[in-house]
Order: C-alpha cells, then structure tokens, then sequence
C-alpha cells in the first residue's frame, strides 16, 4: 500500500464515520428539526403541552372568517382540523386552500391562539394564465367526478 | 508518468498553472458577461409574471443560482482538500483556499436574497426551518475556513488544517439539499429535480438556467485569479516567479 493509498482510506473511512455518526444525530434530533407539526399529530397527542409550537398545513376553503380585527380560519392536513385565531396583519399569500405555517399556543377549547402566521407557497412557478388552465382543468375534473 | 496519454500532473505544479490559468481568465469574464445579460434579459423581461406571488418571484434568478453556486463551490472545495492530503500537491490547497471566499459570497447572497423574499411572501425574514438553518451552517463553515486558514502561518500547515474542516463539513450538504424532503420545513420543496420535470414555465426555467451558468463563470474566473494571487505570494522566493514579467516590472 503506497502512502497516498492508505491516506486515501483515512480519508475515505473518517468520511463514512462522520457520515454515519451524522445519520444518528440526525434521527435523533428528528422531531426538533420539524418546523411544525400537522393537525393529525395534534390529535394524536404530539402536541407539546404548555409551550408554544407551530401548526402546519392547508388553510381550508371557505374557513376565514373576520371577526373585527381578529381572523378566524382552519387549519388542516385534509385529515384532521385545528381552528385557529390570529390578530395582526397576515402575510399576501395567505389564502384558502394555500399553505400555511402558524404558531402560538393550544387553549383549553381547542383552538389555537396564534401570535404568528406564515404563508407556505409550493414550488411550482407559472404564468397566471397557465395557472388559470390548471384550475379549470381541475374543476372540469371534479365535475365529471361527480 | 510518462506512459500516459494526459499528464494531469504537469498542471498540479504552481509554475505551469500559473500561465494556464491567465490565459483563461478572460475567456471565462467573457461567459460570465455573455450569460449574464441574456440570463438577466430573459429574467426580467422575458420570463412571464408568476400566478402566485407576481413579480417578487424574480428573485429566484439569483437566489437559485446563489445557493446551488454555494452547496457546489464546497463540494470542488473539499475534493480539492482531499486531492491536497492525498496526493500532497501544493496547488490543491492553494485551489481550496482561492474558492473560499466565492463560496462563501455566495452562502450569504443565497441567505440574504432568501430574507428578501421570505419577508414579503411568507412573512418572515428568517426561520429557524431545516434548509435556512442549514445552510447558515454552510455560511459559518466557509468563514470557518477562511479564519482557520488564515490563523495559521505555515501554508501547508494551514491547507491540512483546512482540508479537514473543509472534508468534515461536507455532511452538510445532502443535508442542506434533502432538508426540504425530510423534515417539515417552511421553504418549499425542489423545484429543479433530477427525478421529474421542472415545476415551472420554459421561460423561467432558460432565464435561471442561464444566471446559473453566468454564476458559475463568474466563480471560475474569480477562482483562477485568487489561485494566482495566492501562487504568487507563497511561490515569491521561487526563480520562476522571480523571472516574471509582471513582477520584473
């Protein structure tokens, strides 16, 4: 073995280590690095007690309601909902049935009070036009459908 | 060597690199500025308005192209490094040390574009999200690097100092890349995948496409002009460098 091999190895061999070693740490900090958690984590108990988290999901169509200067809307990953409540001025891209990313804290009557809200957009770029076709597709769809 | 078709290592030396290296810098400013204005016209005026979030969009024209610049310019970096503690070449870690800086530009124009964008489209300025975090690290890793490097007088002390850092931090790229896969993040998923179609209009994809290449030029052509400076400065007791022309003069 020349020593440009075995340097080679250390190399390649400390590499796969710290590989590896990065692989636990991450798993087992898994569900700290989660920005948020969904609706249907909530219902099964993951939400944490007494402290503030962030809720992940749809904002559901036709939910948003104005109350003064306090908006109420539904959170909800299609399988469970959470209602929320939000005073303060909301981001451009918080819409219906859009992503939306909130946080704050969880009361008694299970609605969410949230000091913040997030817009989440998708990673799909077109022009309104294009976007405009889609919809229509889409609804074109959902009529057959029925 | 001499059996072989390409001697790779002729170029490995400081002193036949050196003149290499300047007869292509100006080929590569003359791609950065070609990709750069048609990249930037087909940006802005070609490139048609997003159904979402209107113009503020454009900023993916840089903001992409910054941060693919900067996951990229590490992983050249690090296998610069390990080429330096394998082969015991000077040049590599002379190459490391001049991408450096650029990489680490290029980190903060991904963060920085990344601000002016989250703010009005999400509503935030930073979050503590997976891929934001992560390549804040990347960020940090660079100015690691470049502060190591320099603590250190003796350069082939500091290039194997900084070879291992540089290798070392290299586990954070796939995380940097798959962040958005695997964890619940607020910034949104790929839109360029290996594995499906772009998520986006031609047009948009020619012009970010195109700043990518006038950003990967520009990296070259600054790379090549650091590399000279820094094998001028650690070759000066050297006959060649003394035989110069621009240093005769």
């Amino acid at each position: 073995m020349k020593p440009r091999h075995k340097r080679f190895a250390i190399i390649a061999g400390g590499l796969a280590a710290i590989g590896i070693a990065s692989v636990f740490v991450l798993q087992a900090l898994d569900s700290n690095i989660a920005l948020y958690i969904t609706p249907s984590e909530i219902a099964a108990g993951k939400a944490p007690q007494d402290k503030a988290f962030r809720i992940g999901g749809m904002v559901k169509e036709g939910s948003i309601k104005r109350d003064n200067i306090t908006v109420n809307f539904i959170i909800t990953d299609t399988a469970k909902e959470i209602p929320v409540f939000y005073t303060g001025i909301l981001p451009d891209l918080f819409k219906e049935g859009k992503g939306a990313v909130v946080q704050g804290r969880l009361g008694a009557d299970g609605r969410f009070a949230a000091t913040e809200v997030l817009a989440k957009h998708d990673e799909n770029y077109m022009p309104p036009a294009a976007q405009h076709a889609v919809d229509q597709a889409q609804k074109a769809q959902e009529t057959l459908k029925q | 060597m001499n059996n072989k078709i390409i001697n790779w290592f002729r170029y490995a030396s400081p002193q036949s690199f050196y003149p290499l290296a300047g007869r292509m810098v100006p080929w590569f400013w003359a791609l950065t500025a070609a990709f750069g204005v048609v990249g930037l016209y087909i940006s802005f005026f070609v490139a048609p308005t997003d159904a979402q979030q209107g113009e503020g969009y454009r900023i993916i024209f840089i903001h992409v192209p910054a941060s693919w610049m900067s996951m990229f310019i590490y992983c050249v970096m690090a296998a610069w490094a390990g080429l330096g503690l394998i082969f015991n070449t000077r040049l590599s870690g002379m190459m490391a040390s001049a991408l450096a800086p650029t990489g680490a530009l290029m980190a903060f124009l991904s963060l920085w574009t990344g601000a002016l964008w989250g703010k009005p489209m999400w509503g935030a300025w930073w979050v503590w999200d997976a891929r934001l975090t992560s390549e804040l690290i990347l960020f940090f890793l660079y100015i690691g690097f470049i502060a190591l490097q320099s603590a250190i007088d003796d350069p082939r002390r500091a290039d194997k100092a900084g070879a291992i850092l540089a290798l070392v931090g290299v586990v954070n790229i796939p995380i940097i890349y798959f962040s958005v896969k695997w964890w619940n993040t607020l910034h949104q998923g790929s839109t360029i995948n290996l594995t499906k179609a772009p998520s986006m209009a031609q047009t948009m994809l020619w012009g970010m496409l195109l700043m990518a290449l006038c950003f990967w030029m520009y990296s070259i052509a600054v790379a090549l002009m650091r590399a000279r400076a820094i094998i001028l400065e650690r070759e000066t007791h050297t006959e060649w460098v003394k035989q110069l022309v621009e240093v005769k003069s």
